[in-house]
Parts: structure tokens; C-alpha cells; sequence
């Protein structure tokens, strides 16, 4: 492939704490390879804003390969940018063309106030997770591959629900900034398998109220989640959180 | 866990406008079906004899009752939720919106409501209003509405707003449709690829049937 280097218009998200107001800073970056990640290019930015003496933009990243749900820009308009079922580090510049401008923002949304600059505070993610997301039974050592017989179809249900790395994507692409995918995700990985069984009932009405607690919106199956999300958690497991709840609420005491 | 928590969670309320959802649906199956006895072109003898049937028998009338509350119960829980969903994104918004991962009529359900809500004021004020005061608001004599019908749509203002109304209703049964399946828990593929297509048949279908009523009457395609 050949190499070319951009020039890129970065238009960022400033903003010094959660208390203070932010606003939009437009930033030049010159000869970025179209083989760096998008964060790379931020490093670049920020190498050069050190340079400069000015203070580098914060953003949140860890393993930089897709797997951990740290990365987490609103990139033109759209949760990690413009490519399909991909995360921010995974964004590479060759999805930009030379003399493009950016517009590079954080999760918007009450229950995620900003930190700083593009990072959020996603801890109410955490605390839906505690008020019901884990199983409490005892395991014991590893059992013998087979002696807990699982449907082929639920097991690979409960993967693909399980693969939600908790990044957020689906609260800032939602018009109500609802959390429902990420909670039907979760509720649907335990409640599709044996050992969640113990907990169906009570897990999905404490994560329920638990996300209720922490201001997200409610869903109003628009499917814009499904289509940002990274590792394309399906909208049908928000029917079956649905599902989940109205039967724990007509049948718990 | 109290009924009243589970209609006051976010996935309860959900529940509401899908229960009130399904059977304002099966409202509007009655209602077009008796409706379009204006096509059997006999000067409105059977459509009459119909809404006779429906505003004289006590048991219509008390599903009546059913039906308000339903409506109102409806239209109540949906602003509110349009309300309190908007304040969901905190006090800074979005520079650039993101548009391309949903259907816009799914965004704009509380619009479209709002324009339908706007639309059934005038309808009530048009039939069932001046019906209902004839008969003193109980099982009294009613007006000839064949002949109200061919009144109200001799006004070419009424007709524009009926059909504007009834595709606000297409858009909004295109996405509340089969959004109310999935809220009472449908997620089987089988039964979302009936209850989609259904839905979308559904919201051609019967808002057009509704929308070609009016203009059947103002352009004189019924005698």
C-alpha cells in the first residue's frame, strides 16, 4: 500500500474538570501516517502540545487492541468513529483523507459526567455491575467438560452477550442515553446459562433499578446502539432483558 | 418488589406504552374496519347501522371508558418519558449528531405522537363530540354521521390535516409496531421477522385506508 501522510483539522473537546464549562479547540496536525491507530495520532498531538508547553488532551485508553473498552471518542458524530463493529484504537487514519476536519468529543450523557477533556466517568457501569451482574454460586474446581449439558445455541447466545467489553458506545450513540444494551447484555450472558439461574430474577430487577438510579434514560428500541456498538451486541438481547424483567415482576414475591 | 416499583422503573414504563401501544392497535383495527362501510357505496346505510351498533350497546360503550384510559394513560406516559429522556444527556449536547445508526421516525416518536394527539383533538371535536352531546353522553339518539362525515370533509383544510395525521400515525405504528413486541419480551428471530413485516404492512395499510376516507368524501368517490 502506498504511504501517504495527512494533514489533518482537529476540532477537541477542552474541558479542565466536571465543574467547569468546556469548549472546542481547533488543533492542526501535519504529515499523520495513514497506518497509525486514531490515538496515535492523538500521541502525535500531544507530543507536539508538550513541545509547545501547553497542557496535552486527556483521553482514556488502555490495551489499544480492541478487547478492553477503555478507548471512548464520539468521532464525527458517531461512538469510535466512522468503521463498523470497531473500537477507537482499532480506527486507523486511513479512514481520513488529507485536509479533513475532525470533530473529536466525549460521551455525552448525565449518568458519564467528563472528567476531563475526552474522558468520562463510567463507574455507574461498575455499580450497575454490583447491584446484580455475577453469579454467587459455588463452582468448585473445573468440572468435566460435559457434565453440565448447555444448548450449543444458548452457549453461543451467552458468548456473543459476554463479548460487551463495557465501553459506553451505546449510551453516547442513544438518543435517551439509555444503558440498555450494555444491562441486556449482561443479563442476558448469566440468564442464557445454568449457573445464572440461581439469581435470574433478583440480577435483572437490581441491575434494572440500578441503572435507573444512575440517570440513564430509558430504550426506545431505535437500534442505534446496535449500530455503533463495537462488538455488535444484538438489540435482541434487550427483548429478552425485557422479557426477563416482566416475568421476574409478575412471578417474585 | 411492589407493582408500583415495576411500573415506575424504566423497563415498566416501557411496558405501559407497549400494553397501551397494542390495544390502541387493536382499536384501530375496529375502528377501520367499521369505517370503511362508507365504500359500500349505499348512501351510508350500513355504515350507519355500524356506528349505531357501537355508540347504542352499553358493551362498545364501556369499552369506551377502556379506550380513553388507555389513550390517555398512553399519551401521558409518553410525554413524560420524552421529557425525562431528553434531560438524559446532561446539559451539553452532541456538536455533531448521530443519525445514521437509527430510522429517524424511531427518533422522533414523541413528535410524531404530538402531531397525532393535535389531530385527534380536532377528530373528537369533528364526531365524537357533537355525537355524544345528541345522545347526552349516554345511550341516547344519535346524529346521522354519514351525513357529518360528508360535512367535515367538504372543508379542504380538514382533509389536509386528516391525511397529515394519518401518516404521522404510519410512521409512528412503522416503529411503535414492532417496538412493542420486543418490549414485552418478543426476541425469538421467528416471531421479530413476522411481527416487523406485520408492522410494517400494518402501518401502510390501515393509515392509508384511514387517509383515503376524507378524501373519498371530498373528492366524491362515495355516493
Amino acid at each position: 500500500m502506498e504511504h501517504k501522510g495527512i494533514n489533518l483539522t482537529l476540532k477537541v473537546w477542552r474541558q479542565q474538570n466536571t465543574n467547569t464549562a468546556g469548549e472546542f479547540v481547533t488543533y492542526q496536525v501535519k504529515d499523520i501516517s495513514q497506518e497509525m491507530s486514531f490515538l496515535e495520532m492523538f500521541d502525535v498531538l500531544n507530543e507536539q502540545l508538550i513541545q509547545e508547553d501547553k497542557e496535552p488532551i486527556a483521553f482514556d485508553h488502555d490495551c489499544r487492541e480492541g478487547i478492553c473498552g477503555m478507548c471512548s471518542m464520539y468521532i464525527d458524530g458517531k461512538p469510535h468513529g466512522p468503521w463498523q463493529a470497531n473500537t477507537t484504537c482499532q480506527l486507523h487514519m486511513r479512514a481520513f483523507n488529507d485536509g479533513d476536519t475532525i470533530t473529536v468529543e466525549p460521551w455525552r450523557a448525565q449518568a458519564f459526567p467528563v472528567l476531563k477533556d475526552l474522558v468520562v466517568d463510567r463507574t455507574s457501569f461498575d455499580r450497575i455491575i454490583q447491584a446484580g451482574g455475577y453469579v454467587s454460586v459455588n463452582t468448585g474446581n473445573a468440572v468435566d467438560g460435559n457434565s453440565l449439558p448447555i444448548n450449543k445455541n444458548d452457549a453461543d447466545a451467552s458468548f456473543a452477550a459476554a463479548m460487551c467489553i463495557g465501553c459506553g458506545a451505546c449510551v453516547a450513540a442513544c438518543k435517551n442515553s439509555s444503558a440498555m444494551l450494555f444491562l441486556s447484555a449482561k443479563v442476558s450472558h448469566l440468564a442464557l446459562l445454568p449457573q445464572g439461574e440461581p439469581e435470574r430474577q433478583s440480577r435483572v430487577m437490581n441491575m434494572v433499578a440500578q441503572m435507573d438510579k444512575e440517570g440513564f434514560g430509558a430504550c426506545t428500541n431505535t437500534g442505534a446502539c446496535e449500530a455503533t456498538c463495537p462488538k455488535e451486541i444484538s438489540l435482541s438481547n434487550i427483548a429478552r432483558l425485557n422479557q426477563e424483567y416482566l416475568l421476574a415482576s409478575l412471578t417474585s414475591n | 418488589m411492589t407493582w408500583k416499583e415495576v411500573f415506575t422503573s424504566s423497563v415498566g414504563k416501557k411496558l405501559v406504552m407497549s400494553f397501551t401501544g397494542i390495544f390502541l392497535i387493536l382499536f384501530l383495527i375496529v375502528h377501520v374496519g367499521l369505517n370503511a362501510c362508507i365504500w359500500a357505496n349505499d348512501g351510508g346505510t350500513m355504515f350507519n347501522a355500524g356506528a349505531h351498533f357501537m355508540g347504542n350497546n352499553v358493551v362498545p360503550r364501556i369499552l369506551e371508558i377502556g379506550l380513553f384510559a388507555g389513550l390517555i394513560l398512553h399519551i401521558v406516559q409518553g410525554l413524560m418519558l420524552e421529557l425525562s429522556n431528553r434531560s438524559k444527556r446532561g446539559s451539553v449536547g452532541y456538536a455533531v449528531s448521530y443519525s445514521k445508526g437509527s430510522k429517524w421516525y424511531s427518533r422522533s416518536m414523541g413528535l410524531l405522537g404530538t402531531i397525532i394527539l393535535l389531530f385527534l383533538i380536532l377528530h373528537l371535536y369533528n364526531f365524537w363530540l357533537p355525537n355524544r352531546a345528541n345522545q347526552g353522553f349516554l345511550l341516547g339518539e344519535e346524529i346521522n354521521l354519514y351525513a357529518k362525515m360528508q360535512d367535515v370533509f367538504s372543508n379542504l383544510w380538514v382533509v389536509i390535516i386528516y391525511v397529515l395525521g394519518c401518516i404521522s400515525l404510519g410512521y409512528h405504528l412503522a416503529h411503535g409496531f414492532q417496538s412493542a413486541f420486543r418490549t414485552i419480551g418478543v426476541h425469538n428471530k421467528r416471531y421479530n421477522a413476522i411481527f416487523t413485516t406485520l408492522g410494517y404492512g400494518f402501518s401502510v395499510i390501515v393509515p392509508l385506508a384511514f387517509a383515503l376516507m376524507p378524501l373519498s368524501f371530498h373528492f366524491g368517490w362515495v355516493n
